[in-house]
């Protein structure tokens, strides 16, 4: 798949040299008007982002929206069509070798022959970098250590997982892409890999994680794009996607005594006030349930069986793509 | 942000080293490949040198022993089908797993993967023919070859057009259940036109004449001028480089990386 070095020329020029400018400092990923086409299918379609150094970036979105195509671009495996990306200041299209050095990818279909053993692949792996990673640590953070002897295939898929990410780490890479990192995880294992991550973004390592795991995306990801047909349909940080969804919270509790609804009323949290059988409905934004609850005790009246509901990065990706994450990618992607 | 200086980092030579000790092991732990190609053709050479018929001058044969006959098509076979049992196939099954592409993420170029197993087959090729040299020399009395840089030449010749041939095979092949049966396809009608079943030389005229222009064809009659120390035609290895040349050119041109 030896593509051309041909781009970087005409629609790729003015934007770059704008986009840097503007973001020449901390940007350890810098995507301007991406766009890549399948023959008539838009994968991708004008997606720009920025990822500052040491930060846990997600790209979230529904089965095909663009994400793995986003992030094959930024690596270099895929050409675009146009537009400009930078990994540390680098074209991947210019030197690939350099982007090698400093990347580290976990692909999201990948195996290894068979017959090879854990260790051999590792260190095979390992000789490909000239700064390599700790392997031991590594691998003992992703509970490979006592497997260096096993051949590839009796490692269970979980353990074929976990080398994998093993592998993405392994050269200590400035910037690590994983894709659907944790899938096929047990919930252990899944914890394992999402410390040993955190530890790695404490270090100084970007992380970009393509993801369809609301529990992953809202544990790890300092933002997230949320893309939906190759576009980005919002960007932000997980509390800030999940109120958009509604910007609405509800507070619900049972009122010691009936009491007076201008007490909540006119607070500025509140929206409206409703009555469900013996229970209140409070609707508003902002801090809401502090200001409720403080407004009460202030009036006197104690509220029982207090009830909170505030919309989750679920409830984001539903009302912002119009499918359920769980319809997205809970099938393996082979 | 550290700016990233110009130097341009390149993959340790070490990384090298250490695919080809994978690819080694691969083959060591998959030994089909090693015991059809140096097995079989070892063997052969012993059992043919145990039969005494085969071990007396034939006038059909222009004086030489069915023995004498069988010991370059056996080396041309041991080196058809060690490239052909692990070129196309594991090739073809690494592009399928995505370890090619896989490793076209890391600073290691993906052909460096098909440099190493080009590099653990060639060993392989010189191991057995080294063998079969030797066991036909030292325990069948045979004379050493006369002309041993035109034998190089000769085998050198041979490697490169089975590789090309091997190689177009993994490039067109989609599935490694295809390219075996390409290379299935592509190795008995070789074997045929060598002489393997039937000596060349006791049939008819046109399938002899079909013979020179196919790799092994053209191998046999090469390597076996050499041994008795004739330095072979330009025909022959004009046939190997033009298959080398030719095929080489459609795999580079049709290989698919994933």
């Amino acid at each position: 798949m030896q593509v051309g070095v041909a781009l970087g020329g005409e629609p790729a020029g003015p934007i770059a040299s704008g986009s840097q400018a503007e973001a020449t400092s901390e940007a350890a990923v810098e995507i301007s008007h991406l766009r890549k086409t399948y023959g008539p299918l838009v994968a991708v379609d004008d997606v720009s982002f920025a990822v500052t150094e040491g930060e846990i970036f997600g790209i979230l979105g529904p089965n095909g929206a663009g994400k793995t195509t986003t992030v094959e671009c930024a690596i270099g495996l895929r050409s675009p069509d146009s537009g400009s990306i930078r990994l540390m200041g680098v074209d991947p299209q210019v030197d690939r070798a350099q982007i090698h050095e400093i990347t580290g990818v976990q692909l999201q279909s990948g195996a290894f022959p068979a017959k090879l053993r854990v260790g051999e692949i590792i260190d095979m792996y390992r000789s490909f970098y000239l700064h390599p990673a700790d392997v031991s640590e590594l691998a003992g953070a992703l509970g490979l250590a006592d497997k260096r002897k096993s051949y590839y295939r009796s490692l269970s898929g979980g353990q074929q997982q976990r080398l994998s990410v093993v592998l993405a780490l392994i050269g200590a890479p400035r910037i690590a892409v994983l894709d659907e990192m944790t899938t096929g995880l047990d919930p252990q294992a899944r914890r394992d890999v999402w410390d040993l991550i955190e530890h790695l973004r404490d270090r100084g390592t970007t992380v970009v994680l393509v993801t369809h795991f609301m529990e992953e995306a809202e544990r790890l990801c300092d933002r997230i794009a949320l893309i939906d047909s190759g576009r980005i349909v919002a960007l932000d940080t997980p509390a800030g996607l999940a109120a958009r969804a509604s910007g609405t919270k509800t507070v619900r509790f049972h009122p010691s005594v009936t009491f007076d609804e201008r007490v909540l009323t006119r607070l500025p949290e509140v929206t409206a006030v409703a009555h469900d059988g013996h229970n209140v409905v409070v609707t508003g934004s902002g801090e809401l349930a502090t200001a409720v609850i403080v407004a009460m005790h202030t009036a006197g009246i104690e509220t029982h069986d207090v009830r909170i509901d505030t919309s989750t990065l679920e409830d984001a990706f539903v009302r912002l793509t119009g499918r359920h994450p769980h319809e997205a990618g809970d099938e393996p992607q082979v | 942000m550290s700016t990233l200086a110009v130097t341009r980092p390149r993959a340790p030579l070490a990384a090298f080293g250490n695919m080809v000790l994978n690819e080694a092991r691969l083959a060591w732990r998959q030994p089909a490949g090693v015991i059809a190609g140096a097995g079989v053709a070892v063997l052969l050479v012993v059992i043919f040198g145990e039969i005494p018929a085969f071990r007396a001058p034939s006038a059909s044969l222009g004086g030489y022993s069915a023995f004498d006959i069988y010991i370059p098509i056996l080396m041309s076979f041991s080196i058809a089908v060690i490239a052909f049992t692990y070129l196309p196939g594991p090739l073809v099954s690494y592009r399928e797993l995505g370890i090619l592409r896989r490793l076209s993420t890391t600073p290691v170029p993906a052909y460096w993967l098909l440099a190493a197993q080009i590099v653990v087959q060639t060993c392989l090729m010189v191991v057995t023919l080294a063998l079969v040299v030797t066991v036909s020399i030292v325990f069948f009395g045979i004379s050493a070859p006369k002309d041993p840089a035109a034998m190089v030449l000769s085998i050198a010749l041979t490697m490169a057009a089975l590789f090309a041939i091997g190689l177009t095979i993994a490039a067109v092949a989609r599935t490694s259940g295809a390219a075996r049966g390409l290379m299935a396809a592509a190795l008995y009608p070789m074997m045929f036109f060598s002489g393997l079943y039937y000596p060349v030389q006791l049939m008819p005229a046109f399938i002899q004449d079909i013979s020179k222009y196919t790799p092994l064809g053209a191998a046999v009659p090469a390597i076996g001028d050499s041994w008795v120390g004739q330095f072979p035609p330009a025909q022959p290895l004009l046939v190997l480089a033009a298959y080398a040349l030719v095929f080489g050119f459609l795999a580079k041109r049709f290989f698919r990386w994933e």
